[in-house]
């Protein structure tokens, strides 16, 4: 089934009766090429890049819930590319080339919307640091305006640009930042896999990973054995408990990052911005809605729900920014599940089994990487070989320190990221 | 969530600096290599249930302590202090 104008036209005339299922809930075979556990954006990403770029469609993606169900539901959306070190800057230029033709390559609208996000400054040191990202995303080949104060006044007029402690100084523009429907973007590559014989099996929780002498020979589910030489792990803040079914232990602890939506609004908020002195930022989703973040709570939890520290530093950043959505009802609040490594980077990686790969280490930055981790880990998987934007993607990193990726420069240990 | 203090009482979580997991109560020596120390400062069992981590009462004592609750339900089922979890350790 394709989407177009025409179908939706003649949809419309005939009741939309002839819709179909947007992917086939299959049932587990006894084996397949290769197996991908978690059916998340990036599991599901992983699995339609096996199949559309290796033509590998004999394998699974496996998921203990339904499809979409985790932190690419539960995210706030943010899709950019302003990195700044090696390693890093590379792969999100290619994730951000990626999100920039999804939408034809899936047929499927995930509503990615350029609209431009704001990285607000407000000190002369914050600026020299922001002007000095802004070079290095162009010599990446992505954008950066640097924007003065009146610069950012003409984007962004309903900012408290006078403040008394952090008066706005200036901005980093990224033009080709903005925003997607994060389910959307789960859906159309759970459509675009199932199309190509990709078998989605959900309520499938992987309970063991067989290996014999160091190789992997599948794994044991709540619906049985299934069989498979290759086995990719990609379940973010679960990664933990997985890889140590396989005898690993990782360098990521799990920690709650939590998210708010306010009620509908009219349009007010065109651009992602973000506080520069402390951790807010914030869009408005189609519907309307304002959805803003801020920090971790900072401490290892998976109960999907944060304290009131956090909720609180988060109005009160808020409100010192943009006064203005102090009238806005909080409608909802939640926290996901964050894989977080010690220097804030992800892996894309081998593991010392044969055959088992492992894509973790999100931290609070994955939805924007779903269509690059899912490029580079098919490529990892179908090849033996690393693929180049996210060749620095090393489990070893840390043990060796080599190559560690520590944007926020506060040091590669746990509980500083 | 509020932790309690041994030394201090009952406070909000506020007051507490969260530094990780306990495994970081047991340093290994200064040659004891890569392995040992990347066991130490990186790789963590990440429990989802049961977990042992050490916090500081920052705005308060400044005693370490060793927290041990449940990363699934915040519940909070004891608070030692590091010193002695050390000395019984030793």
């Amino acid at each position: 089934m394709r989407f177009s104008g025409l179908r939706v036209l003649r949809e419309g005339l005939t009741g939309n009766k002839g819709w179909a299922p947007h992917w086939r809930d299959a049932e587990p075979k006894a084996e397949y090429d290769a197996i991908i556990i978690g059916g998340g954006g990036h599991g599901l990403s992983t699995a339609y890049y096996l199949a559309k770029e290796h033509g590998l469609t004999n394998i699974a993606v496996l998921e203990k819930g339904y499809l979409g169900g985790g932190n690419v539901g539960r995210n706030t959306t943010i899709v950019r590319a302003n990195y700044f070190l090696q390693g890093n800057s590379e792969f999100y230029s290619h994730s951000l080339k990626l999100w920039e033709g999804l939408e034809e390559d899936l047929n499927y609208n995930v509503m990615h919307s350029q609209r431009g996000l704001i990285n607000l400054f407000h000190s002369d040191g914050q600026r020299d640091a922001f002007a000095r990202r802004g070079n290095a995303m162009i010599n990446q080949g992505d954008d950066a305006v640097l924007l003065d104060r009146e610069g950012v006044r003409k984007h962004l007029p309903y900012l408290d640009f006078d403040n008394v402690r952090f008066p706005v100084y200036g901005g980093l523009l990224h033009p080709r930042g903005g925003t997607a429907r994060h389910d959307a973007v789960a859906w159309g590559y759970a459509r675009g896999a199932s199309d190509r014989g990709v078998d989605l099996i959900q309520q499938c929780e992987v309970t063991g990973i067989d290996i014999e002498n160091g190789q992997v020979r599948g794994v044991q589910t709540t619906r049985g054995p299934i069989r498979a030489k290759k086995v990719g792990i990609v379940v973010a803040g679960r990664s933990g408990q997985v890889a140590a079914m396989a005898g690993m232990r990782l360098p990521i602890e799990s920690h709650v990052l939590q998210a708010f939506v306010t009620e509908g609004l009219k349009p007010c908020i065109d651009h992602v911005v973000s506080f520069g002195m402390g951790h807010f930022y914030i869009s408005q989703s189609d519907k309307g809605g304002l959805v803003f973040g801020g920090d971790l709570d900072f401490y290892a939890s998976y109960a999907s729900r944060g304290n009131l520290p956090m909720a609180e530093h988060v109005m009160e950043a808020g409100m010192t920014l943009m006064p203005m959505i102090g009238k806005a009802k909080v409608l909802r609040s939640w926290g996901g599940i964050m894989d977080m490594t010690p220097d804030g980077s992800p892996i894309i990686d081998k593991t010392d089994t044969k055959g088992l790969f492992i894509d973790c280490g999100w931290c609070y930055g994955g939805f924007k990487a779903v269509p690059g981790s899912g490029f580079s880990f098919a490529h990892l998987m179908a090849t033996g070989n690393h693929h180049a934007p996210a060749a620095k993607y090393r489990l070893d990193r840390f043990r060796t320190g080599v190559g560690l990726m520590d944007e926020e420069g506060t040091g590669s240990q746990h509980n500083l990221h | 969530m509020r932790l309690d203090c041994p030394i201090c009482g009952n406070r909000d979580r506020r007051e507490f600096y969260y530094q990780g997991d306990a495994v970081m109560l047991a340093r290994p020596a200064v040659d004891a290599g890569a392995v040992a120390w990347d066991r130490y400062l990186h790789l963590r069992g990440n429990p989802a249930g049961q977990t042992r981590d050490l916090w500081q009462h920052e705005a308060g004592c400044g005693a370490w302590l060793v927290v041990t609750r449940d990363t699934v339900t915040h519940a909070v089922s004891a608070v030692e202090l590091a010193s002695d979890v050390k000395g019984a350790m030793a």
